[in-house]
């Protein structure tokens, strides 16, 4: 499987370069216009806040929040297959059924996750395509894309 | 100048007085209903059959029989003598509920010290929220008191019946995700039992239309009162 995807991801980590070439005055990660942004609203907004900033004791934010620092190698995993359980952020239990995302491609998870990782009071260091989708391995979610 | 180009402006003069003409009576009619009282409109839909050709008003909510978070059994006596706002939820709902629920609270906030307006909302899912699913959903939004935002439970066929009443859209649908599929209708209830304003709980400006329409609403009861009163 891995064989089989790795000229996928030489693909990706290509076309990322090439894309890194482009954009190289807007960010050196993948970060094609905006597109975390626009996904966040569309994917994430209705429960997360348009602001990150979750609903009271319902919905955990996503921004300023220790979580999103922590569990940075999990996160891709959670947007892809979702979640459920009783979750601590910023020292509040939350316990609410997230959605997976299965018709978003590993470089919108990087972009959108991106995003995430670097606004709203949050600080982290940004994903490559290429990292998210050997992060997505553990729960067999990368489409190599 | 000439006729021709005369006659033209001569004819737009005489459409401009008309205009004007209309202008004025539109103010003389707009000063007469400025003294009328604000009145929202009355909406819903004609089900029952007419008892009489002056019978035109839309059916009012039908009597209903709820538990809510406490445990306790709510009716339509739970909300006589106020106004209330209705919703309906389920507590594992993943696509609009939480927008929805937190586009609620912004109107509960507005509105949490008059004790003659109440909230309610209905869960569609009554196989999982339970009662102490939907305490715990409540007291998660940070709603204490029951008795001014009641989260309520009732037999599927009550509830989608309810739904209907209230204008809003509520069906089983395996097809999307959490198996319901239903819309974001906020109904504004009045003290008959008559719907007074249905607003899209996913758009802001429709939210704060109600929060605009809700003072509009209580005044007109209180003129009810007072003229009932006399």
């Amino acid at each position: 499987m891995s064989q089989f995807l790795l000229p996928f991801l030489r693909l990706s980590a290509g076309s990322a370069a090439g894309l890194l070439l482009a954009t190289a005055s807007t960010g050196c990660f993948s970060n094609r216009q905006n597109e975390g942004a626009a996904l966040y609203q569309t994917h994430c907004s209705s429960c997360h806040g348009t602001q990150g900033e979750g609903l009271r004791r319902l919905i955990p934010p996503v921004a300023a929040s220790d979580y999103v620092a922590r569990n940075r190698a999990g996160l891709p995993c959670i947007v892809r297959r979702g979640m459920k359980g009783d979750v601590v952020v910023n020292g509040i239990h939350y316990n609410q059924v997230m959605p997976g995302h299965e018709d978003l491609t590993d470089s919108q998870i990087t972009n959108l996750l991106n995003f995430v990782q670097r606004n709203w009071g949050n600080q982290n260091e940004p994903y490559t395509v290429r990292e998210v989708s050997e992060l997505l391995e553990p729960c067999h979610g990368s489409d190599g894309q | 100048m000439s006729p021709s180009a005369s006659r033209f402006s001569l004819r737009r003069a005489a459409v401009a007085s008309l205009l004007a003409a209309g202008n004025l009576l539109a103010a003389c009619s707009s000063d007469t209903t400025s003294t009328q009282p604000e009145r929202l409109p009355i909406q819903g839909i004609k089900r029952t059959e007419p008892t009489s050709a002056a019978d035109t008003l839309p059916d009012p909510v039908p009597a209903f029989r709820l538990t809510n978070q406490d445990g306790q059994v709510i009716t339509n006596q739970t909300f006589a003598g106020k106004v209330y706002v209705t919703d309906f939820f389920f507590a594992t709902c993943p696509s609009i509920c939480p927008k929805m629920q937190s586009e609620l609270l912004r109107v509960y906030e507005q509105f949490k010290d008059d004790p003659n307006v109440l909230f309610l909302s209905h869960t569609i899912d009554p196989a999982h929220d339970s009662i102490p699913v939907l305490r715990d959903y409540a007291q998660r939004l940070g709603i204490q008191d029951a008795s001014r935002w009641h989260f309520a439970t009732a037999p599927h066929d009550t509830v989608f019946a309810l739904a209907r009443a209230y204008m809003t859209g509520a069906e089983k649908d395996s097809t999307v995700v959490g198996g319901y599929a239903h819309s974001g209708t906020f109904a504004l209830v009045d003290s008959q039992r008559r719907i007074r304003g249905v607003y899209d709980g996913m758009e802001k400006s429709q939210v704060d239309q109600l929060i605009h329409d809700l003072p509009i609403l209580l005044k007109e009861e209180a003129e009810t009162r007072q003229a009932a009163a006399k």
